[in-house]
């Protein structure tokens, strides 16, 4: 049965686990990002896989439909380009108009383009991995989001990676503000397993008024998100603990499942 | 068992975790991802040695553990748990048989993620789980279950393949060839 060998193999494993456990968080920190690094060199493969086809699509595009891309894009950057020109007009009207009554004045947002590199490969976290780190200037809790709306946070950083947690995640909790006329703040916070498109916005107040297809941005309380980021729709809403407060699903903006490339948010 | 089949299985965790981190198809069709390294330690507690058991125990938890957002460590012990006791009663186990490997398969990935789970609430962290984490535990487990024969018949072809094979005898000896005469 039981024979020396197979007690010290035991206390062996046992001993290692308890003191990867016991080690302070800083150096699990650290312990982890060394280990991670090791599947650098796969994902590196994999990256350049990933592009060759892309590559191959490149050269044998035909001239003709080239000039036409480039011609389409020169129209959008003129059009881009007076947008822009508007946008710089009202920006310094709003200037001069915060100073007027003494607001403070609102900082444009910097942001860093990253792909995704890998997901999470526990059911029970939905986090995925970018390819930016701090030699990039990312640190931890700076927002992460898609054109079509907020995805989630940094959670840990490497030199060259980081960890983003994504809405819906236990540790991914944003104060958010429903577009209705009264304002209504609440928390978004875990939802199922399953559907990575659904998440649940809580502790909104007892007499929210909260209608389906309302939009929903992220309040800027708390210090990590700025303000006015959308999130989701609302889809359907209860009021819960005998009218206490009120719980509204919201459907995601961002597509949480067909993550490639995301914006880090700098502030 | 030698070293080269140690470095093989150590190899194909390292490929597996990686691929359950880089290729998420099947968590997009099914809703959930399918672990192979419970289906690994069956086939390394079968045919391994303890060392062997450890090592994928340990290496495998920590880079299962450095992908995912775990506190690192946590898979080690649910994967060893499971290792060690199917270790100790190979010798009562019908190893050879498809469909032990197939049950052996079911139980280790189901108890794998359960245990996993039950250590992570112990340390007061939050996992995701709802209703839908029962059918990513039926995923996960039939998953596995069906993956456990496939790796067995692979560990068997790269033996087989890339392998040190022994010289085999044949029954031919000269002291006992039969000389016959011309009549």
């Amino acid at each position: 049965m039981l024979k020396k060998k197979h007690y010290l193999a035991l206390g062996v494993v046992v001993l290692a686990a308890l003191l990867i456990f016991s080690l302070p968080q800083r150096a699990t920190s650290r312990l982890k990002l060394a280990v991670s690094s090791l599947f650098l060199p796969l994902f590196g493969l994999l990256n350049t896989a990933q592009h060759l086809p892309v590559a191959a699509a490149d050269i044998a595009m035909p001239r003709s439909a080239l000039l036409r891309e480039v011609g389409e894009l020169q129209r959008d950057q003129q059009q881009s380009r007076i947008q822009m020109m508007q946008a710089a007009a009202t920006a310094q009207e709003n200037d001069q108009l915060r100073a007027l009554i003494g607001w403070q004045r609102q900082t444009p947002w910097k942001l860093k383009l990253a792909n995704v590199v890998m997901r999470d490969p526990a059911n029970w976290w939905r986090t995925v991995q970018i390819d930016l780190g701090s030699r990039d200037g990312v640190r931890e809790n700076l927002p992460v989001l898609t054109a079509d709306g907020l995805v989630g946070r940094v959670s840990a950083v490497g030199l060259t990676r980081s960890q983003v947690v994504l809405l819906g995640d236990s540790y991914c909790r944003v104060s958010a503000l429903v577009e209705n006329p009264a304002h209504d703040i609440g928390i978004i916070t875990a939802s199922g397993p399953l559907d990575n498109s659904l998440v649940e916005l809580t502790y909104l107040s007892g007499n929210a008024v909260v209608k389906p297809g309302q939009n929903v941005v992220t309040s800027g309380e708390g210090g990590v998100y700025p303000r006015g980021i959308i999130i989701g729709q609302v889809v359907d809403s209860q009021t819960v603990e005998f009218g206490l407060y009120t719980e509204a699903r919201v459907k995601l903006a961002a597509n949480l499942g067909a993550l490639d490339q995301v914006w880090v948010l700098f502030p | 068992m030698n070293v080269f089949n140690t470095i093989l299985i150590l190899a194909a965790a390292y490929l597996a975790v990686f691929g359950e981190a880089a290729f998420p198809l099947l968590r997009h069709w099914l809703g959930a991802q399918v672990d192979l390294l419970p289906g690994l330690m069956v086939y390394t507690a079968l045919n391994a040695d303890i060392v062997t058991v450890s090592l994928l125990a340990g290496l495998g938890g920590l880079w299962f553990d450095a992908l995912s957002a775990n506190p690192l460590g946590v898979s080690i012990l649910p994967l060893f748990a499971i290792g060690f006791v199917i270790y100790l009663q190979r010798e009562l186990i019908l190893r050879e048989l498809p469909f032990a490997q197939f049950v052996l398969g079911a139980l280790a990935s189901a108890l794998a993620p359960a245990l996993c789970v039950l250590l992570l609430l112990t340390g007061g962290q939050e996992p995701l789980l709802g209703w839908g984490s029962l059918w990513q535990w039926l995923v996960m487990t039939a998953g596995g279950a069906v993956a456990t024969p496939i790796l067995f018949e692979f560990f068997h072809w790269c033996q087989h393949a890339l392998g040190y094979q022994p010289r085999t005898e044949t029954s031919f000896r000269p002291d006992r060839e039969i000389r016959r005469g011309r009549g």
